[in-house]
């Protein structure tokens, strides 16, 4: 089984260069990458995500405008009907912003420092957990 | 399996044009899962039919996202909703695959009626032809009028997909010099539309001249050949009246047809490869060969072998 995710930089913020780490250290891993680039909205991110049918979502943020930005692609995503996609986030988020994040629906936080490994395994996690469901669900 | 509620939904939705239908139908078939068969089969032939499939092929960097964009536009303004598979490369050592051709169509990221699906290669020979052929359908069931493959088109299963479409533009640019010597050979003869891209740098006229000798009919050399500067939208509306002109003579003539049958038997082909081998991969693990050569010992592994189906 192929897990397809898709990530994404919703918002203002241009520093890339973490989205396209993940990204790449993702395809290494075996996943295929749908890479949507910068400046998105929280819509195109939803919409890219469902016709491309991810089993997961990942954000990455530099500017800081993570708590308003992340929590609306998961609004987005309901509102396309895919409440179900997980979504996982990272970059320079502040440790206290983490519990507040995970209470909007964010499944995981990233911050600055966590090993590669430990993001890889947490993707196969939620796209092997929105798989399962989707199959039992039919 | 036909009867199935779940594929019964399922096509249900996605001949309504449900997004997600869609979407989880391709996946279906990707991954090859059981319930594909019953999904194909029950898809609204008559749609099937009335689509055009677009191959759309060339060298990394001749523009073909961004001509994809412009096409996009051009029959959206035509009212018409559109179907786009843009295949890139599976890494050969991971099996996964970085696929960005979104970026360059994110205009249309927020209308429904433009339906975007990467695909990655996924490594193999075969299967991918099969994929990408049944993915065309599902989104042609689903109301596409056109449905656009968009891919490199150099190897022999690149080739293939190509070779799925109704119809293929070649795109170019100036500056490529050596790489469209080396594409001469095969995907030159195969492209009914050459289209010379970025039109308005250095060396598109003399690339235009170039090309022109591969038609030696002067009417097919007058309107085969388009000139595009895609990111600006100049000659896509001329692209898009030539490629549906294109159309009707190849519906009409029995070129189409011709085709869609070619493109049948290689799909149907790819499928039993695909199907066979995990058979034969399965025997070639509990098989003892007598032989040492693998040409022989190959030849025991497929001895019997249709009866094992």
């Amino acid at each position: 089984m192929k897990y397809r995710v898709l990530i994404g930089k919703p918002g203002l913020d241009g520093h890339d260069r973490g989205a396209k780490f993940i990204a790449r250290a993702l395809r290494d891993a075996g996943f295929e990458v749908i890479y949507t680039g910068i400046r998105r909205t929280p819509a195109e991110i939803a919409a890219a995500a469902v016709q491309e049918d991810v089993a997961a979502v990942g954000l990455s943020s530099m500017s800081g405008a993570h708590l308003r930005l992340f929590p609306a692609v998961v609004d987005a995503l309901a509102q396309a009907g895919a409440d179900d996609i997980p979504v996982l986030g990272g970059g320079i988020i502040p440790a206290e912003d983490v519990e507040t994040m995970r209470k909007a629906g964010i499944r995981e936080i990233f911050t600055p420092g966590t090993p590669v490994d430990t993001i890889i395994a947490a993707f196969t996690e939620a796209c092997k957990m929105q798989r399962d469901r989707e199959n039992n669900e039919g | 399996m036909k009867g199935d509620p779940t594929v019964d939904r399922l096509l249900r939705h996605l001949h309504g044009g449900d997004p997600r239908a869609l979407a989880r139908a391709i996946t279906l078939v990707e991954d090859q899962q059981p319930e594909a068969a019953g999904l194909l089969a029950g898809l609204d032939q008559k749609r099937i039919e009335d689509v055009l499939v677009l191959g759309l092929t060339g060298p990394p960097g001749a523009g073909k996202s961004t001509l994809t964009g412009a096409l996009i536009t051009a029959l959206r303004k035509q009212k018409y909703r559109v179907g786009i598979i843009a295949i890139d490369p599976s890494s050969p050592i991971s099996g996964g695959a970085l696929l960005g051709d979104r970026i360059r169509m994110m205009e249309h990221a927020l209308d429904w009626e433009v339906v975007v699906r990467s695909m990655a290669t996924r490594g193999r020979l075969g299967g991918l032809c099969a994929s990408a052929g049944a993915a065309a359908r599902i989104m042609a069931a689903s109301g596409c009028r056109v449905v656009i493959l968009e891919t490199v088109g150099i190897g022999q299963s690149e080739m293939d997909i190509v070779r799925l479409a109704d119809l293929t533009a070649l795109v170019l640019a100036p500056g490529f010099g050596d790489d469209i010597q080396a594409m001469k050979a095969g995907i030159l003869e195969v492209a009914d539309l050459l289209v010379v891209n970025k039109a308005d740098q250095p060396g598109a006229g003399k690339l235009q001249l170039e090309m022109a000798t591969v038609f030696t009919d002067p009417k097919e050399r007058e309107e085969r050949i388009c000139a595009t500067v895609a990111n600006e939208g100049t000659g896509v509306a001329i692209l898009l009246d030539r490629i549906f002109t294109l159309e009707g003579e190849f519906r009409s003539n029995g070129q189409l047809h011709a085709r869609r049958k070619r493109s049948f038997q290689l799909e149907t082909l790819d499928w039993a490869v695909e199907i066979v081998k995990a058979d034969l991969r399965e025997k070639l693990q509990t098989t003892t060969f007598t032989s040492t050569e693998p040409r022989q010992a190959a030849m025991e592994l497929v001895k019997g072998f249709g009866k094992r189906i």
